[in-house]
C-alpha cells in the first residue's frame, strides 16, 4: 500500500502522455483548413493582383465519412474538394478552407455537429447534410443561424416542406423521381403487372410510396425486407406467384444486389428497376451477373460523361472517377465559391446570393427557386449492361 | 508506458475518488453541504469548463459542439444510466431493451406535441413519464417471472418491437420520424431556443439531481432494501417474505420511468426524432455505461454513463477507431476491475465489523 | 391479396424457412452449450459465425484462387472438383471459427473466472499495446509491429495481475463479450480490404432445382443445408452423449463444484465447449455462404440475435431445444412476412418468444445440457 502512492503518480503522469498523444493525433487530422489559411496570410500581399482576395472563410462539408454510409460520403466530399482545390489554385489571393463533419449518417451526431459549425464564424456554407435522417436534425439549426447549405444528395420529398430559408438542393427530389421511374416503367418498359419492394428506411418506402401511388392498379404485389437481415425469401416468393412484368425496389445498393440475386436464383424474370440509391458499382459486385439489363434512375447526372469535369477530377485523385453524386457536390460547391468571389463575406450575404445565383454547372444550369429547389426536374435512366452502368438517357 | 498503466491511474483515481468520500464522511454536516454545494456549482457551470487553462483541453470535444455534447449525449446518458442502475444494479434484472423506455418517452412528447397535438412540453414530459412507466408495468408483467437471462432476450426484443413498430405505423410517423417537438418554455433569461444548447443543459443538470434525489431515499427504504434481498438470493427473499414479484415490477417500472423521463428531455432538446435514434446497440451502449461504472452504484452509473457519452466525442481524432478502442477497454476493464471504475460498497452494517469474513471472496474487492 | 399469396407460396416458404431455421439452429447450438455449462450469453458468438463466413471466403478465393466472375459468369464448377471445394470451405471455416472461438474464451471470458494464463496475457497484451500504437502510428503495418514489441512487458504485468485470481460478477463477463464482439467486428471493418463494404463469396455450386415437392422447386443448396445441418446436429449430440470428454461436458454443466472435486479439467471442458460451438458456427457460416454468397462485417449481429432467439425459445442448455427452435423461428418468420410484411419480421420472431414463454417458461424443450439425452 505504500508504495502506491508513486506508482498511482507516474501512472497518471503515463496516462496524461496517452492522453496528449491522443490529443496530438486528432488535431493532425482537422488541422488541413487552419493550415490552408494561414497560408493564405503570406500569399495575400504577393498576388493580390490574381483573382479575388479574402481571409479565413471556408465551406464545410456534411455528411458520413466513416460508418457504413462512408463511402457515400466519401464520393461527395471528393467533389467538394476538387472544386475548392480548383478554386484556391485559380486565387492564390483567397485560399478557401474545407472543413469536414463526418456525421456518421446518424441523426443523434448531426444536432452537435451542426452547432459547431454554426459556432466557427469562418464557415460561410455547407455542402450537405447528405442524408434525409441528418437534414431534418439539423437543419433547423442551421436555418436559425442563417447558415447556407446546400444539399448534393438528400432527395427526400418532404424536406423542403419545413420552410427552411437555408434550404437549397442541387437535385430534383424524390417527388420528382417516382413519377418519372412509373412512366418509365409503364411506357419504356411497356410492364402491365408490376411488383414493388421497398427496405421500410425512409428513403426506400418514400420512393417506393410513389412509384407505387402513380402506378395504381398496376401493382400487383408489394412487400418491404428488412435490409439488416441476408435473407429475403418471403419476398422472393411472394414475388415469383405474382409473376410480374418488373419489379421496382426502393432502397440502398448492397440490398439491391442480394435482392437481385435471390430473385433471380429463384426464377424470378422480371425486369429489375431501382432508384438513385442503387446507382453505386457496389451493387454490380453483390449481385454479379444477376444486375444485367437493370434499370436505374437517378436525378443526378452522369459526371463521368462530361469529360471536362472526370479528366479534372481524375488528375486530382489519380486512378479515381467521379462517383455518384459527386458532381453535384461540384456544382454545390461552385455555387458557395461564386458567392465568395464575388465577395461576400458574411452568411446573409452568401444566403442572399445563391437567391440570385443562375450558372451553368456540371449536372445542369443551377439556380434555385424560392423553397431551394433546383431549376428544372431532370430525371436520367441508366442501364446495367454487360457490368457496367450506362447512361441510357433522359426520361421524358 | 501502457493502457493498462492508464487504466490503474483512472481506477486508483476512483479509489482516491471514493476515499475522499469515506474521509468526507468523517467531516461535521457543514463541511460535507458545502463541499457538495461547491461540486453542483461547478458542473452547473460545466459548459464554460472548455474556457479553463488546463481542465478545458482535458474536458473539450474538438470537432463538435461540448455544450450540445453535454446536452445531447451526457445528460442523456447519465439519466438513463441512473434509471437502468436501477433495474441492473439495484433489482439484479438483466435489461437489454432499455432504448425501448427511452423511446416511448421521447416518441409520448412528440405525437403529444407535434405529430396529433400541440401540448406544451411542460404537460407531455410528465404524461411520456407515466406512458413509459405503464410501459414498463405491462412488459414486466408477464415477463417478470421469467428466470433472469430469459429476460434478458425478452427485453432485447421488446427494444426492438418498440423502434420496428414506430419505423412502420404511420401514426408514429414511421420511418420519417416527427419533426418541430415542442421545446420547454422560456423561464426569464433561460431561453429554450434552437441555437443555445445551455439552457437545456442545466435543465437536464437539475433534472439529474432531482433524480439523484429521490433514487437515495428510495435505495435506503423498505424497497431499496428488498432489491438488496431479491438481486442477491431471490429465493431466500422469496422465503425471507419479500413479494420478490411486487419489487422487480417496481424496479422495472421506475426504471422505465427515468428512462422515459430522459426521452422527453431528448425529444425537447432536438425537437426531431426517427426510429434511427433508437437502436438496439443503443441498449447495449446503456448496458455498458451501468456496469462500466459499476452496476449498483448510483455514482458509479453517473460516472460511466458520462464517459461513454463523452469518451467518444473528445477522441473524435480517431474517427473509425474510436468503437473498436471502445470494445477493447470494456474487456480491458471487466478483466481488471470487473465490479466497474466505482464498485458498490457491500454496506457494513455494525454487526459485520467485528465479524470479518474471509476477505478477498467473490464480491469483495480488496483495494 | 396477401390471403391467397400465403397458400400459394407456403410450400416454397416452408422450404426456405426450413433452410435459414437450419442455420439458424447451427448457431444457436453455440449459444446453448456455453450457456449449459457457464450459464453466460456469449454475446460474442456472432462474430465467430461472421469469422467463419470470411474464412469460407479466404479459402475460396486466396487458397484455391477462384475467380468472382468466369467469363461474365459464376465460377461453376462440377462433379468431384465441386465437392472438394466445398469440403476445403468448410473446413476453413471450421478451423478458423473453431480458433476464434477458444481465443475469445481464454482471452475474454477466462481471466474473468480468475484462472487467466500466458495465452490471454499475451493476446489483451497485444490489443493493448497495438490501440496504444493507433495513437502514434497511422499505418497498420507499424502499429503491428508496436503492438508485438509491446506484447513482452504488457503480458508479463497482466500476468502478475491475473494471480490474483478472482471470480468476477456475471454482468461483467455480458460486458466483456460485448466488448469482445465489437472489437472483432470493428477490426474487419476498418482493416478489410473493403472496410464496411459487402464481400461476395465465389459461386460454385449451381442452384439447380433438384425435384419438386408439392409443386415447389427444391434447389440443390438448400436441400444440402438442411442435411448438412442435421449431419453436424447429430455428430454433436453423439459425442456429448457418447464419449468420455463429452460426460465432462454433461458433468460440469451439471455441477461445476462436483466436476471439479471429482476430478474433471473444468477449463479444459470449457476449452472443449467453446471449439464444439465454434465448430458449429463455422459450419454454418460456411452452409450461409453457399445460399447467400456474401458476407460483411456485420454480418453475425442480426443473425446471432435470432439465433440466440432461437436457442431461447428451444430451451436454453438444451441442444434438441436448439435445433427445434431454430426450425419454428425460420418458419415463423418467413409465414409471418408472407401473412403481415416483411418490414414485421422481427416482430414476430420476438411476439412468438414472448408468447411461448409465457406458456413455457423455460422453452419448448426446456430442459438443461445435463440431461441431455440421445
Amino acid at each position: 500500500m505504500k508504495k502506491s502512492t508513486l506508482l498511482r503518480v507516474s501512472a497518471i503522469a503515463v496516462s496524461l502522455a496517452f492522453v496528449t498523444a491522443a490529443c496530438g493525433s486528432d488535431s493532425d487530422s482537422s488541422v488541413t483548413e487552419d493550415t490552408v489559411a494561414s497560408e493564405v496570410t503570406e500569399d495575400t500581399a504577393a498576388a493580390a493582383v490574381d483573382g479575388v482576395t479574402c481571409e479565413g472563410v471556408s465551406i464545410a462539408f456534411f455528411g458520413a465519412l466513416s460508418g457504413d454510409a462512408g463511402n457515400l460520403g466519401k464520393n461527395i466530399r471528393a467533389g467538394a474538394d476538387l472544386a475548392v482545390s480548383e478554386f484556391n489554385t485559380a486565387n492564390p489571393g483567397c485560399q478557401v478552407g474545407l472543413v469536414d463533419f463526418d456525421s456518421q449518417g446518424d441523426p443523434a451526431q448531426a444536432p452537435a455537429l451542426a452547432q459547431k459549425a454554426i459556432d466557427d464564424a469562418g464557415i460561410l456554407g455547407i455542402v450537405g447534410p447528405a442524408f434525409s435522417g441528418e437534414s431534418k436534425a439539423a437543419n433547423p439549426l442551421f436555418d436559425a443561424a442563417g447558415l447556407a447549405i446546400i444539399t448534393p444528395s438528400a432527395t427526400n420529398a418532404d424536406l423542403n416542406d419545413n420552410n427552411w430559408k437555408v434550404f437549397h438542393r442541387a437535385l430534383a427530389g424524390d417527388d420528382k423521381q417516382g413519377p418519372a421511374i412509373a412512366t418509365y416503367i409503364q411506357k419504356t418498359l411497356a410492364a402491365a403487372k408490376v411488383g414493388v419492394i421497398d427496405d421500410a428506411s425512409e428513403y426506400g418506402k418514400g420512393l417506393a410510396d410513389i412509384v407505387k401511388t402513380t402506378l395504381g392498379d398496376a401493382v400487383v404485389a408489394s412487400d418491404s425486407i428488412d435490409p439488416k437481415a441476408a435473407d429475403f425469401s418471403a419476398a422472393v416468393s411472394k414475388m415469383k406467384e405474382a409473376a410480374p412484368d418488373a419489379i421496382f425496389y426502393g432502397g440502398y445498393y448492397a440490398e439491391a444486389g442480394k435482392l437481385a440475386k435471390q430473385l433471380r436464383d429463384a426464377g424470378v424474370t422480371a425486369t429489375l428497376v431501382f432508384g438513385d440509391g442503387v446507382k453505386d458499382n457496389g451493387f454490380i459486385e453483390a449481385a454479379g451477373p444477376a444486375a444485367d439489363g437493370s434499370i436505374i434512375t437517378c436525378t443526378c447526372a452522369d459526371g463521368a460523361s462530361n469529360a471536362e469535369f472526370a479528366a479534372a477530377y481524375t488528375a486530382k485523385f489519380p486512378g479515381e472517377t467521379p462517383q455518384t453524386y459527386g458532381a453535384e457536390a461540384y456544382d454545390a460547391a461552385k455555387a458557395f465559391l461564386a458567392a465568395i468571389a464575388a465577395g461576400k463575406t458574411d452568411r446573409a450575404g452568401v444566403l442572399e446570393f445563391l437567391g440570385t445565383y443562375d450558372a451553368a454547372g456540371v449536372t445542369k444550369q443551377i439556380k434555385w427557386d424560392e423553397t431551394g429547389e433546383v431549376a428544372g426536374n431532370a430525371v436520367y435512366a441508366y442501364k446495367v449492361e454487360a457490368g457496367a452502368i450506362a447512361v441510357i438517357g433522359l426520361i421524358e | 508506458m501502457s493502457l493498462s498503466e492508464s487504466l490503474r491511474s483512472v481506477t486508483s483515481g476512483a479509489r482516491s475518488v471514493s476515499r475522499l468520500g469515506e474521509a468526507l464522511a468523517k467531516q461535521s454536516r457543514s463541511v460535507r453541504w458545502s463541499f457538495g454545494a461547491i461540486c453542483i456549482l461547478a458542473l452547473y457551470l460545466l459548459p464554460w469548463w472548455p474556457n479553463v487553462p488546463v481542465l478545458g483541453w482535458i474536458v473539450e470535444t474538438p470537432g463538435t459542439s461540448f455544450p450540445s455534447v453535454l446536452t445531447d449525449q451526457v445528460v442523456i446518458f447519465v439519466l438513463v444510466a441512473l434509471g437502468l442502475n436501477v433495474v441492473v444494479g439495484l433489482a439484479g434484472l438483466l435489461d437489454l431493451g432499455y432504448v425501448g423506455f427511452y423511446a416511448v418517452g421521447a416518441y409520448t412528447v412528440a405525437i403529444l406535441s407535434s405529430q396529433h397535438a400541440n401540448l406544451p412540453w411542460l404537460l407531455c414530459m410528465p404524461i411520456a413519464v407515466l406512458v413509459s412507466m405503464l410501459a414498463g408495468v405491462i412488459l414486466g408483467t408477464p415477463t417478470l417471472r421469467l428466470r433472469g437471462d430469459y429476460l434478458a432476450i425478452v427485453t432485447l426484443g421488446f427494444g426492438e418491437i418498440i423502434r420496428i413498430t414506430a419505423n412502420n405505423m404511420h401514426w408514429l410517423g414511421d420511418s420519417r420520424g416527427i419533426s418541430n417537438i415542442a421545446t420547454p418554455p422560456s423561464i426569464g433569461p433561460l431561453k429554450f431556443g434552437v441555437l443555445d444548447a445551455k439552457p437545456y443543459y442545466f435543465l437536464g443538470f437539475t433534472t439529474i439531481l432531482i433524480v439523484i434525489f429521490l433514487l437515495r431515499r428510495l435505495e435506503n427504504s423498505r424497497v431499496g432494501r428488498s432489491w438488496n434481498a431479491i438481486r442477491e438470493d431471490e429465493d431466500a427473499a422469496e422465503l425471507m417474505g419479500v413479494d420478490t414479484f411486487k419489487f422487480k415490477l417496481w424496479a422495472f417500472a421506475i426504471g422505465a420511468a427515468i428512462g422515459g423521463l430522459a426521452g422527453s428531455l431528448y425529444a425537447g432538446k432536438v425537437q426531431f426524432i426517427n426510429p434511427n435514434n433508437f437502436p438496439l446497440q443503443l441498449s447495449i451502449l446503456f448496458l455498458a455505461a451501468v456496469v462500466l461504472g459499476g452496476a449498483g452504484n448510483m455514482w458509479g452509473a453517473v460516472v460511466g454513463g458520462a464517459l461513454v457519452a463523452w469518451m467518444p466525442e473528445r477522441f473524435r481524432g480517431f474517427a473509425d477507431k474510436r468503437v473498436f478502442v471502445f470494445g477493447v477497454a470494456l474487456v480491458l476493464v471487466m478483466v481488471f476491475r470487473p465490479q466497474g471504475l466505482i464498485p458498490r460498497k457491500i454496506r457494513k452494517e455494525r454487526w459485520l465489523e467485528s465479524w470479518k469474513p474471509s476477505s478477498g471472496t467473490a464480491l469483495g474487492s480488496k483495494e | 391479396m396477401r390471403d391467397w399469396l400465403i397458400y400459394r407460396t407456403f410450400w416454397d416458404l416452408t422450404v426456405t424457412g426450413v433452410a435459414l431455421g437450419s442455420i439458424y439452429a447451427l448457431v444457436a447450438l453455440g449459444y446453448t452449450l456455453v450457456y449449459g455449462v457457464l450459464r453466460l450469453i456469449n454475446f460474442a458468438h456472432s462474430e465467430i459465425f461472421m469469422i467463419g463466413t470470411f474464412a469460407s471466403l479466404i479459402t475460396a478465393t486466396n487458397v484455391l484462387g477462384l475467380p468472382m466472375l468466369e467469363a461474365g459468369d459464376y465460377p461453376y464448377r462440377t462433379g468431384f472438383q465441386l465437392v472438394l471445394i466445398l469440403l476445403a470451405c468448410l473446413l476453413g471455416s471450421m478451423v478458423l471459427s473453431g480458433a476464434g472461438a477458444v481465443a475469445l474464451e481464454r482471452a475474454a471470458y477466462r481471466p474473468l473466472r480468475g484462472s487467466g494464463d500466458q495465452f490471454g496475457a499475451i493476446v489483451l497484451a497485444f490489443v493493448t499495446a497495438f490501440v496504444v500504437g493507433l495513437v502514434f502510428f497511422d499505418t497498420p503495418k507499424s502499429n503491428l509491429i508496436f503492438g508485438i514489441i509491446g506484447t513482452g512487458p504488457i503480458a508479463w504485468m497482466y500476468l502478475n495481475i491475473f494471480r490474483r485470481g478472482r471470480q468476477a460478477p456475471r454482468l461483467a463477463f455480458l460486458i466483456s463479450a460485448i466488448g469482445a464482439s465489437t472489437a472483432i467486428t470493428e477490426a474487419v471493418a476498418i482493416w478489410g480490404p473493403r472496410d464496411r463494404e459487402q464481400y461476395q463469396t465465389p459461386r460454385v455450386l449451381e442452384k439447380k432445382t433438384l425435384f419438386q415437392l408439392f409443386g415447389t422447386d427444391i434447389r440443390i443448396d438448400y436441400v444440402i443445408v438442411i442435411i448438412g445441418a442435421l449431419l453436424m446436429m447429430t455428430a454433436l449430440l453423439l459425442f456429448v452423449n457418447r464419449t468420455r470428454l463429452g460426460r465432462g461436458v454433461r458433468a460440469v454443466a451439471q455441477d461445476v463444484e462436483t466436476a471439479k472435486i471429482l476430478g474433471v479439467n473444468v477449463d479444459f471442458v470449457i476449452l472443449i465447449t467453446f471449439l464444439l460451438g465454434g465448430v458449429m458456427a463455422g459450419g454454418a457460416a460456411m452452409m450461409f455462404t453457399l445460399v447467400y454468397d456474401q458476407s460483411k462485417f456485420n454480418i453475425g449481429f442480426l443473425l446471432g440475435v435470432k439465433s440466440f432467439t432461437a436457442a431461447v425459445l428451444g430451451g436454453i442448455g438444451n441442444l434438441k431445444g436448439a435445433l427445434l427452435g431454430g426450425i419454428v423461428l425460420g418458419l415463423a418468420e418467413n409465414y409471418g412476412s408472407a401473412l403481415f410484411g416483411g418490414e414485421w419480421k422481427d416482430v414476430i420472431a420476438f411476439v412468438l418468444l414472448l408468447v411461448v414463454l409465457m406458456f413455457r417458461p423455460t422453452g419448448l424443450l426446456g430442459e438443461s445440457l445435463a440431461k441431455a439425452r440421445v
